[in-house]
């Protein structure tokens, strides 16, 4: 048995996903990075919402919270700043984490609680059948925009930049060392973090558009695939179909939220509570 | 020693939580109840413990449940509106069952309806509020005293029958500024689920009626936890007959203990020819009715409900041997008359007094019904 298969629960197998499906090689992933980073499988805790994403964690031999959709962000929140010490990981898709998740992610990216998020971008709604996610590129066919999707989609990096992230990177399952590297990296970081992972959903997108294989699927990321510095080149109307990879953002000055509160809010409470005799009515 | 104080109701509340071991609390603001939220945010870092406002009550409630799984007591204090967003993740706490606490400090209704009055109308809510089956179980105070003691059992069920409790308050007990003895620590008594904890992975694995033990994060082995149906590991399942099991543990870890879970009061009951059945402030009136009445000769008694879920069914069908009038006097426009009407039996003569305008009973309301009723 290799190191990382410790971090796998093999007796929750088979998975639901589809043969080819890009969700395999981001379990996988996160599973190396623990494993590299040599973190107790009990003092992990991976918390998920509901899509074809929401089922990674029932595969992870450590502590795991599958909930409602959406909403995986803050019972992460919960767990962290009740045990800070301990590893929260969140992994959501970009329907789960930018629509009807976008509130939590907003305010999690803000209050910079280390949460460690893996956010699968595979732009549609997987698990329900294929739906139009506010991560479909615009024009594309799905079970919800039969005549053609006429919602322009949205950067996840940027909103997340927006909103005072301290890490974001975003990686493709084409490119696995970077993405172990860029995972580990970022289970590294105090702050918030999000790897966004760009992945192929060629039964519920692809099929629909062309791309009804996994490697024609792939093939077409690897085609929008570029690094921050090509990215930066491009005119503002060519960015709308390429996909900048590596870490975007890294600030590592900022106070993680629940070290903010137990090392700053606590003693400054307490030493108030001293001076005014316990006294709180 | 006890401590004579005069308090809000709302502080009496969050006082008496962090009295019963409370050490978490997520919260969004809402009137009538943001009292609750404002006390915990300045006491509990005091000792030690983290205080957060989420960015909605959905999120409020998971944060809760997160940190509940985590070995947390945790508590959360909402209104009506807010108690509708966190029935998404009640019924969560329901399925994966998760103890917390809800205070829900009603105002009137429907949606945002009246911010600033009082009302009792999200009775049924409380029982039917998120989808699917499950055993709900909340208290209703009607007294400063009984706000503390009530929150106190209302942790005490939360922590023993591992599950969700709610605290239905109106905003006039919730607001009011109230005499209260605040009793010693040392007389208060928790209970704790310490010693009856979950040794494996089997985390729901025990016999229908059994009470559950505690399951937590981060005990030397990983367990998984499912808002999906799940089997005795948590995994996910469809399988009938586990599924048929899981649904019937739910519901008898309530519905075995009745009698430990239902609480209530009597107010000149023995020789009373009607009773009131009321809770909350509207009970409060009607006590005072009640003394009105007993000055006039009329032999009027009340039921005051301190457990509104599971409904005192028994204890309610025991007074109907012999009492066959009854009085429901609630603010709403009828939620637990019909509860009344479900347990009662044709001979028994049933009317209430209902208005759900933001406006309390007084007692001379209540005693003119009554004196309507003796007609």
């Amino acid at each position: 048995m290799r190191d990382y298969e410790r971090y796998i629960r093999y007796r929750t197998f088979p998975s639901p996903w589809c043969p080819g499906c890009g969700d395999g090689i981001v379990l996988k992933a996160i599973a190396m990075s623990f494993s590299e980073l040599k973190i107790e499988p009990d003092d992990i805790v991976v918390v998920s919402g509901i899509g074809c994403s929401g089922r990674m964690p029932t595969y992870f031999n450590t502590n795991t919270l599958h909930v409602t959709h959406g909403r995986a962000l803050t019972f992460a929140t919960g767990i962290k700043l009740a045990r800070p010490e301990k590893t929260v990981v969140v992994i959501s898709g970009d329907g789960d984490a930018l629509a009807i998740g976008g509130n939590h992610l907003i305010h999690a990216a803000r209050r910079n609680i280390g949460i460690k998020m893996i956010l699968i971008n595979n732009g549609i709604y997987g698990m329900t059948g294929g739906q139009c996610s506010p991560l479909t590129p615009q024009g594309f066919i799905t079970e919800t925009t039969p005549y053609g999707n006429i919602e322009p989609k949205f950067m996840a990096s940027e909103l997340l930049i927006a909103c005072k992230a301290s890490f974001v990177a975003r990686e493709t399952v084409n490119r696995m060392k970077p993405l172990r590297d860029v995972i580990k990296k970022s289970f590294q970081h105090k702050g918030f973090s999000v790897v966004e992972v760009i992945s192929n959903c060629h039964i519920n997108l692809g099929r629909r558009n062309k791309m009804k294989d996994p490697l024609t699927m792939c093939r077409w990321i690897a085609g929008r695939t570029v690094t921050q510095a090509q990215y930066d080149k491009l005119a503002p109307e060519e960015r709308d179909h390429k996909y900048p990879v590596g870490i975007l953002k890294e600030d590592t000055e900022r106070l993680e939220y629940s070290e903010l509160y137990h090392k700053h809010i606590i003693p400054g409470a307490k030493e108030a509570a001293q001076k005014a005799g316990g006294h709180n009515e | 020693m006890s401590k004579r104080k005069v308090l809000q109701g709302n502080i009496i509340a969050a006082k008496a939580a962090v009295a019963a071991g409370c050490n978490f609390f997520a919260g969004y603001p809402i009137t009538p109840s943001s009292e609750v939220a404002q006390y915990m945010s300045k006491e509990l870092p005091r000792l030690g413990f983290p205080f957060i406002q989420m960015e909605d009550e959905i999120a409020s409630l998971g944060a809760c449940i997160g940190a509940s799984l985590a070995g947390r007591k945790v508590l959360t204090a909402t209104s009506g509106p807010g108690y509708s967003l966190m029935q998404e993740h009640l019924g969560m706490a329901e399925m994966a069952e998760i103890p917390l606490v809800i205070i829900n400090v009603q105002r009137g209704g429907p949606s945002t309806g009246l911010p600033t009055k009082p009302a009792q109308a999200d009775m049924m809510q409380a029982r039917w509020g998120s989808h699917g089956d499950y055993p709900a179980i909340a208290v209703y105070p009607a007294f400063a005293d009984e706000i503390y003691s009530e929150t106190i059992r209302a942790f005490n069920l939360a922590e023993k029958y591992w599950c969700p409790v709610t605290i239905l308050m109106d905003e006039i007990i919730a607001k009011a500024h109230e005499d209260i003895e605040i009793p010693d620590t040392k007389d208060i008594s928790i209970y704790s689920q310490k010693d009856n904890v979950v040794k494996d992975l089997n985390i729901y694995d025990r016999e229908i009626g059994e009470k559950p033990p505690r399951v937590d994060f981060f005990k030397g082995y990983p367990i998984h936890v499912d808002s999906l149906e799940h089997d005795a590991h948590g995994w996910p399942t469809i399988e009938p007959n586990t599924v048929h099991k899981m649904q019937t543990l739910r519901m008898q870890k309530v519905y075995h203990y009745l009698d430990d879970i239902i609480a209530f009061n009597e107010y000149n009951m023995d020789d009373a020819e009607i009773m009131i059945f009321s809770f909350g402030i509207s009970a409060r009136s009607s006590l005072a009715a009640v003394q009105l009445a007993r000055e006039q000769g009329l032999k009027v008694g009340l039921f005051q409900a301190l457990t509104i879920w599971p409904f005192p069914k028994k204890q309610l069908q025991d007074r109907f041997k012999r009492i066959k009038k009854v009085l429901t006097v609630e603010m709403n426009m009828g939620q637990m008359m019909n509860e009344v009407e479900r347990v009662s039996t044709d001979d028994v003569e049933k009317r209430a007094l209902l208005r759900a305008n933001g406006i309390a009973f007084t007692p001379q309301e209540v005693l003119n019904a009554v004196k309507e009723f003796y007609k």
